[in-house]
């Protein structure tokens, strides 16, 4: 695989991460558990957004890629690199706040690494999104501590959304083809290094909130390949459903 | 009876006033106001408040609500419940201050003692 292929793989499955979180997050707004969150979580699904979008623009400005509209908007679910993690529903306010939880630990140790990447686009993207990403980092671990501190079903409920996470989390880490060589080419650290510094960064605020971290016995792996899951087709029917009507309307 | 329609009242079944129930810390949520700064070193605003379960959480809280939009350095909270005030009757003690202009700092004409001083030091 060529470099240049490479990068445009890791960007790809960096922004449809972002992409299908931001649109699921969203799907809370109106219906957060007070309006100071509702608020809180809604503009942070912003900002997720805001990221793929830019992630986006490098494709199109570096690569010669599609509109960043269009290519977030047209493809169909097995064009997506995005992992199993972000596709899943909504479900429970505890599930949402454990997959922000462990996507934007994961999210940020990414973009860390990033700062000091190769390649230049990269590297400023993670200069730039540095400080929204501290705040969803704190906004999460202050959740999480609130909660499994708040009483022992309150506990209980956030051990069992941990427990369905983790192995869906793990997929975030899934190792791609073209990996050795954006190692060899210092674009970024590759997949089990971000794993091992992603667990680093989660542990301390899983320990202080008295979670038991489960073991990554079988990390869900094929969102990376274009293997998805049924939620996937149809979150992007409805994300896509105004843009479709007329693919040549500006905005 | 209690009748209240929210579940955070109705958790504390103040209908069996025995005194045997207790509230867990963060069970009830709080006021707190927030102030915000728009540069370092300027004077924090109060802009209004959010309801949290801790001073920490109020702080997350007032970030988006007070804090996304136009500029902003920093962010105090603090419970509204710690902030003394004079009772609104109490207002009368600072009626007569229009009356009092000679307590006015306008009235001090110093801009020419500082224009020469600056003169001099040029």
């Amino acid at each position: 695989m060529q470099l240049q292929q490479a990068i445009q793989e890791l960007i790809t499955k960096m922004a449809d991460d972002e992409l299908v979180i931001g649109h699921r997050n969203s799907e809370w707004t109106g219906l957060g558990p007070v309006m100071e969150e509702d608020i809180a979580f809604s503009s942070m699904a912003q900002d997720k957004i805001g990221h793929a979008w830019a992630l986006y623009r490098i494709l199109h400005e570096s690569f010669g890629g599609s509109d960043p509209d269009q290519f977030a908007f047209l493809r169909n679910a097995q064009d997506f690199r995005c992992c199993h993690f972000v596709e899943m529903p909504i479900g429970s306010y505890e599930f949402s706040l454990m997959r922000h939880f462990l996507f934007d630990h994961a999210e940020t140790v990414r973009y860390q690494s990033l700062s000091g990447s190769s390649f230049t686009a990269l590297q400023h993207l993670a200069g730039k999104v540095k400080g929204e990403l501290k705040y969803h980092t704190l906004h999460a671990d202050a959740w999480v501590i609130q909660l499994c501190t708040a009483g022992a079903d309150s506990r209980q409920r956030m051990q069992s959304a941990l427990d369905n996470c983790f192995q869906l989390a793990g997929g975030i880490f899934e190792p791609g083809e073209g990996e050795d060589l954006l190692i060899a080419e210092h674009i970024y650290p590759g997949e089990a290094a971000l794993y091992q510094q992603w667990l680093n960064n989660i542990s301390p605020v899983i320990e202080k909130a008295g979670l038991i971290l489960p073991a990554l016995t079988a990390p869900v792996y094929g969102g990376r390949k274009g293997q998805h899951t049924q939620y996937l087709q149809q979150l992007l029917e409805e994300m896509g459903e105004v843009f479709r009507l007329d693919p040549e309307a500006t905005w | 009876m209690n009748d209240s329609l929210d579940p955070r009242v109705n958790r504390l079944r103040l209908d069996k006033n025995d005194g045997s129930f207790k509230v867990e810390e963060g069970e009830n949520w709080n006021v707190f106001e927030v102030f915000h700064q728009e540069k370092r070193g300027a004077h924090h605003e109060h802009v209004g408040c959010v309801h949290a379960p801790d001073a920490s959480l109020a702080l997350i809280f007032a970030k988006e609500q007070f804090g996304r939009r136009k500029k902003c350095v920093n962010l105090w909270v603090v419970r509204s419940a710690d902030i003394l005030a004079f009772d609104l009757e109490d207002e009368d003690m600072f009626a007569n201050n229009p009356d009092k202009t000679y307590r006015d700092a306008s009235g001090f004409k110093v801009m020419e003692k500082i224009n020469k001083f600056k003169a001099q030091t040029k």
